[in-house]
């Protein structure tokens, strides 16, 4: 298991193989979406690939209506979640008092009650202002249910800047905005940009509140696939096309990013 | 610089959360002690507890909140048992490593409702799905997995999307790993075994704590995979908490007992709560 582990081959071997294995769902999924429906419930692994599960879920169940849903409510609710938990983070990790700690921990255990737990009042809430099946409501929702998350990770972040160099910058006679943007913005990038990263994750994957907020007009592609488990789970081709365009963007976000967004995921406490 | 400054940043956070943990907290209160059925509108008469006893008399509370417990607890197992073995594996440079990160990182960005979706028909069907031909080509009985092991499928599912999330963040940890001092520990004589349990594990205390504490966070109120793969079938076999809640709620469209039943889930996360902070806090500073 260290340096010199004695099967050399036969621990890449397995590594591979595990990971295909894992993967070969994905792979499946990938697959049977470029196949005809018979091909599909058949399993071929050689067959001639066709768009046309691709053009019947765009015609019949307007795919990008949904997908613009999923990036305006996943841009919108992490751009405004983090100007919320930007400077409350901020605040706690340069101007800690005896009750950092304190709010901290309750904020996190926010996190924890379940959202069913919520669910009567902001569905009653919705309804009776009219925001059922609207995109304000999930962003709402989105962007209160991450914060939590948003401001630990930012904290942790925030945290490991060197106090020397804010007090340099604040004898400098700077303002509060110049030491933001010159001296911890640059500094913490990575924290921020993986903080962004995780919630623009969770938001498109978001499904519980989408599932039970919306339907038709404000519902994200998480609610569509939903709407394809039966008696359409029937038609897998039809499925696999839908499923792939709706995990295809975040998935190949995710490949590009996922170095930045474990870091931050550890909140810090794993280096 | 003055008080007021930090303290104004603060607030917005603050301020939002305490009322998105108030208010719902507040009116799912008042729900609970009401007749509230959205089929009767206008009969908002005051119950007292019989919400409750009616939630807790339910022939499937009690299946419910054991099975939210099970599917918990082996989901944190089994991730993080060979999260911890896959992290092993894959630690150290081979051929191909990087691209090995990226298969293995997947799951973890499909959405709820695709993984369960996917699963279910395509890999879980008894006649079509792939672990039916697999089962078939060892000449074994297919299995019926949604129908016969509802409860496990569900566990395999979300082991299945939880796994690489486990398995990356303990080879970040295990990045950090001290190699003199396993060096040192073989020299004198320290087998696998013995550098694996006196120093690899204790090495990956915080991360495990770590990965316990998300995994419960998202776990303790699983919804999309059940509500779209068994429905909480067949019977109660695979309903949890969170869904037994939603199905009063806005399948019987109660939401006086939906809301008693939420105060109970509630109640159960912050016992978890207290447990989590407690390991979390001397982890986390």
């Amino acid at each position: 298991m260290a340096k010199k582990a004695p099967f050399p081959y036969v621990r890449t071997f397995f590594a591979w193989f595990l990971s295909l294995l894992i993967f070969f769902p994905l792979f499946w999924l990938g697959i049977t979406a470029f196949k005809t429906e018979g091909q599909a419930i058949a399993g071929h692994l050689i067959f001639t690939p066709t768009l046309d599960s691709f053009v019947e879920v765009q015609t019949r169940s307007d795919y990008l209506h949904y997908a613009k849903n999923s990036l305006v409510t996943s841009v919108v609710s992490t751009v405004l979640g983090l100007l919320i938990a930007a400077p409350a983070a901020y605040s706690m990790a340069f101007f800690r008092t005896r009750k950092t700690r304190d709010i901290l921990m309750w904020m996190l255990s926010t996190k924890m009650m379940p959202a069913v737990g919520a669910l009567m009042p902001i569905y009653v809430m919705a309804q009776t202002t009219g925001m059922l099946d609207s995109i304000p409501a999930l962003v709402i929702v989105f962007t209160l249910s991450n914060l939590p998350i948003m401001v630990w990770m930012l904290y942790s972040a925030f945290k490991e800047v060197p106090i020397d160099i804010l007090e340099a910058v604040r004898l400098d006679g700077a303002t509060l905005w110049d030491e933001f943007r010159h001296a911890i913005l640059p500094l913490t990038m990575g924290g921020i940009a993986s903080t962004a990263l995780l919630c623009l994750v969770l938001t498109w994957n978001e499904a519980f509140w989408s599932l039970t907020l919306t339907s038709a007009n404000a519902g994200t592609l998480a609610a569509l696939i939903a709407q394809y488990s039966s008696p359409e789970g029937l038609f897998w081709a039809k499925l696999s096309a839908a499923s792939l365009l709706a995990i295809a963007p975040i998935i190949v976000f995710g490949w590009f990013s996922q170095k930045q967004l474990v870091q931050g995921l550890t909140f810090g406490a794993v280096k | 610089m003055s008080k007021f400054l930090p303290r104004a940043l603060l607030a917005p956070a603050v301020v939002t959360l305490f009322a998105w943990m108030i208010v719902p907290l507040v009116m799912t209160i008042y729900f609970s002690l009401i007749q509230y059925n959205l089929n009767q509108p206008g009969e908002h008469g005051f119950v007292g507890l019989e919400n409750f006893k009616y939630f807790i008399t339910d022939p499937d509370f009690w299946p419910s909140v054991l099975q939210t417990i099970e599917l918990l607890g082996w989901v944190i197992v089994i991730t993080v048992v060979l999260g911890v073995g896959l992290a092993l594996l894959i630690n150290d440079p081979f051929p191909g490593q990087a691209i090995v990160r990226v298969l293995l990182i997947s799951p973890f960005f499909v959405m709820p409702t695709v993984n369960a979706l996917l699963w279910k028909h395509m890999m879980m069907n008894p006649i079509y799905g792939v672990l039916g031909k697999v089962w078939a080509f060892f000449g074994a009985t297919p299995v019926d997995w949604m129908t016969d092991w509802p409860l496990l499928s569900v566990v395999i599912i979300l082991s299945w999307q939880w796994l690489p999330f486990a398995c990356l963040i303990f080879i970040t940890a295990l990045q950090s790993l001290d190699r003199e001092q396993m060096e040192a520990a073989r020299m004198d004589g320290a087998n696998a075994f013995h550098q694996f349990w006196y120093l690899t594990l204790p090495h990956l205390g915080r991360s495990i704590a770590v990965v316990v504490m998300i995994e419960m966070i998202f776990l303790m109120s699983v919804f999309a995979e059940i509500f779209t793969t068994t429905s909480g079938g067949p019977g109660n076999e695979s309903t949890n908490l969170a869904f037994l809640i939603y199905k009063q709620a806005l399948m019987n469209f109660d939401v006086g007992v939906a809301s008693a039943g939420a105060l109970f889930a509630v109640v159960l996360a912050n016992i978890a709560a207290v447990f989590l902070i407690r390991m979390v806090g001397k982890n986390l500073d």
